[in-house]
């Protein structure tokens, strides 16, 4: 049923290389809207690479990106944001010396009728975000620095929530949370799928995404093993995916997928 | 539109402290730092005073010293930003010297010999410092670019910008000095004529204190709107009456410096003014250098704060990744703050040649370090992402009143260099102390 719609992302045949070593070889996902999809594989097995393409922190060597059917160029992360893309990076991607409400528009600050910063209606949206984000946040006056790992990923979420993104990447989203914090992302996800956000949720821990995602995609050596539905297979054929690169029955198997 | 009065208006944090003085900090919302680095003027002052004895808290001495804290003052603010941003300009004080002689040049002879203004035409110093500013933001801009799109580290650029500007001033004359300057640039440089008077700069002062105050009421009433916790109204009068107050002060010590005797004379006879007994007493008032670092400062303190541009610096400083996949331009910004120290640049260089009355290709010599020795005094950290124009001007303050008092109390220059240089890792020592038990 998924099928007859135009996805949201179509990314494909993407390859890039450093220094001779390809990270990403000929990998093609793609993201329907209200889906989520767990990209997952070891480290290095080149997830974060080519999440980064896609938000515009790397520039491919080969092969497309369409957005809703369309031909996307994106050369920086202001191009992803253009069409739509916020990703919430693995290392907390917040500038450490400013407050939380400077981290949530940074690059897109409310400004005054004569153009200069208006920091007053800034943080009083950036209460209102975070309050529903995470009510117990009160620290707005001082640099995110002082802030637990908690607080901070709140405030990376809550950046990429704020702009009304049609496609959300989240990078390891629950590495530095507790329990609790990382049961709220969780709603937050299920929250944000409901209003016909795409999601992505990058993960080197199956147990953080199999429940959430309707999809998985697994990553090996740069090459997209294979993919298939959560409802499909097991936690433990997907384990098999990601440390064998052995695809189940139930599975699409993909150019990485280990041949028998 | 009515604001309805925040009933459930939060608490201000100073509602919880007790002690006095830390209840008084908290609840005006002052920078401890800056308190400090005021403290350590204080002292610096008052010891310098007694050990003179009695010659550095005068009119006169106190006058001086704003007039050559002002060309370090103004490269100062651009410093801020550029330490901010994890750079290093270490050409400012090459690029002063080439753009001081090619405005003198520009009014001695290309003006109005070459193009026939004719010398003392009206608009020779408008046109040498507008020569000086293109001058200025382009080597900034040339800098920048190398800097930003070709990464090449800046402090290698700028050492090598160091070299190089201080030899293209060389160049523009040959090494002969350019003197004397257009009678209007020479207004740049303070002096009796280069000063404002009594009358005016008690109007500065005024339109000073007005400006605190209605800072303070749109302060307040923007965190009424937001119902953010307001300052308590005592905190508030207490800021308005500090404020007011350091300014009526700096503007009635800078009357008290009377003109000397001979050039009250000599303009007493020029305008048919009887001179009456004990002596013609005409006040210097603010001296217009003076009062040009001031407006950089202020000009420069609201770009930092208030504009998107200050706000990208800093966050550049505090994590260039995060800036970058925030989605700004951080090659861009990078370009602009160096075109910015440029043309800063051209406006000290203004202010020290003519103060100077003449441009020689010396001019400038050693200002990188003072500039940077002040940007960190002032709490500007090398690390990146910390740092503010007010501190950095205080910074520059503190490093002319060391080195004006130990002329004052006669000291030989090798020693005073060797102060200022053990006061400067101090007092960075003391800055590391301090955001450590801060943390």
């Amino acid at each position: 049923m998924l099928d007859t719609r135009t996805p949201l992302v179509e990314v494909d045949d993407i390859s890039i290389s450093f220094g001779g070593i390809r990270a990403v070889d000929r990998a093609s996902i793609d993201l329907y809207p209200g889906e989520v999809v767990g990209l997952l594989g070891h480290n290095g097995a080149g997830k974060s690479t080519l999440i980064k393409i896609l938000s515009g922190a790397y520039k491919r060597d080969a092969g497309s990106i369409r957005i809703n059917g369309q031909d996307a160029t994106i050369n920086n992360p202001r191009d992803a944001k253009g069409y739509g893309i916020e990703t919430i990076y693995q290392q907390l991607a917040v500038a450490d010396n400013v407050d939380a409400a400077a981290n949530l528009f940074l690059g897109r600050e409310l400004v005054t009728s004569i153009g200069t910063l208006d920091d007053a209606a800034m943080e009083s949206k950036a209460r209102e975000v975070m309050g529903r984000l995470n009510p117990n946040f009160r620290r707005f006056k001082e640099p995110v620095k002082a802030l637990s790992g908690g607080q901070r990923q709140s405030v990376a979420i809550a950046r990429a929530i704020l702009f009304n993104a049609r496609i959300l990447i989240m990078d390891e989203p629950t590495a530095a949370l507790g329990p609790q914090e990382t049961a709220q992302v969780g709603d937050l996800i299920k929250q944000l799928k409901s209003d016909g956000i795409g999601i992505f949720l990058i993960s080197h821990d199956i147990h953080d995404v199999f429940d959430l995602a309707d999809r998985v995609v697994v990553m090996k050596n740069g090459q997209v093993v294979g993919s298939a539905r959560t409802e499909d297979v097991t936690k433990d054929e997907v384990l098999g995916m990601i440390i064998l690169g052995k695809v189940p029955p139930g599975a699409t198997a993909g150019p990485g997928a280990l041949e028998d | 539109m009515a604001h309805q009065p925040a009933v459930s208006t939060a608490a201000h944090p100073s509602r919880h402290v007790t002690n006095p003085l830390q209840r008084f900090l908290a609840a005006t919302e002052l920078d401890t730092r800056l308190l400090g680095m005021v403290g350590a003027l204080a002292i610096i002052w008052i010891g310098f005073h007694i050990f003179s004895g009695g010659l550095f808290l005068t009119p006169r001495n106190l006058w001086n010293l704003s007039v050559q804290t002002a060309s370090v003052a103004v490269m100062v603010t651009g410093m801020v930003l550029i330490i901010v941003t994890r750079n290093i300009d270490l050409s400012v004080g090459s690029i002063l010297g080439l753009v001081g002689m090619v405005m003198g040049v520009m009014q001695t002879d290309i003006l109005p010999n070459q193009l026939g203004l004719g010398l003392g035409h009206p608009m020779i110093w408008v046109l040498s410092l507008a020569a000086g500013l293109v001058v200025g933001v382009g080597i900034g801009a040339l800098q920048g670019v190398i800097i930003a799109y070709l990464k090449v580290p800046a402090f290698i650029v700028t050492l090598g910008g160091y070299l190089v500007w201080r030899g293209a001033a060389w160049w523009v004359t040959m090494g002969r000095t350019v003197a004397p300057m257009d009678v209007r640039f020479q207004l740049m440089g303070g002096g009796p004529a280069g000063s404002i008077g009594f009358f005016w700069s008690w109007v500065v002062a005024a339109i000073a204190c007005v400006a605190i105050l209605v800072g303070l009421y749109f302060g307040r009433k923007q965190r009424l709107r937001f119902n953010f916790p307001l300052r308590p109204i005592w905190a508030e009068i207490s800021l308005g009456v500090i404020g007011c107050g350091l300014a009526i002060a700096a503007v009635w010590v800078a009357n008290a410096y009377p003109w000397p005797r001979r050039i009250a004379e000599n303009f007493a006879a020029a305008n048919g003014i009887t001179i009456p007994e004990g002596g013609l007493f005409i006040s210097h008032g603010i001296a217009i250098p003076v009062l040009i670092a001031v407006g950089v400062g202020v000009v420069m303190t609201f770009i930092s704060m208030r504009t998107r541009f200050g706000r990208y610096v800093f966050a550049m400083g505090g994590n260039p990744e995060a800036a970058e996949l925030a989605g700004i331009n951080t090659r861009w910004v990078t370009v602009k703050i160096f075109m910015l120290m440029g043309g800063l640049c051209a406006i000290a260089a203004a202010i020290s040649s003519a103060r100077l009355n003449a441009a020689t290709n010396a001019l400038g010599t050693l200002d990188e370090l003072y500039v940077i020795a002040a940007a960190v005094i002032g709490g500007t950290s090398l690390a990146g992402g910390v740092g503010t124009i007010a501190g950095a001007l205080l910074g520059a303050l503190v490093m002319q009143s060391l080195q004006s008092g130990m002329v004052l109390m006669g000291m030989d220059s090798p020693l005073q260099s060797i102060v200022v240089g053990i006061v400067l890792v101090f007092a960075v020592w003391l800055d590391t102390l301090y955001r450590r038990n801060k943390n």
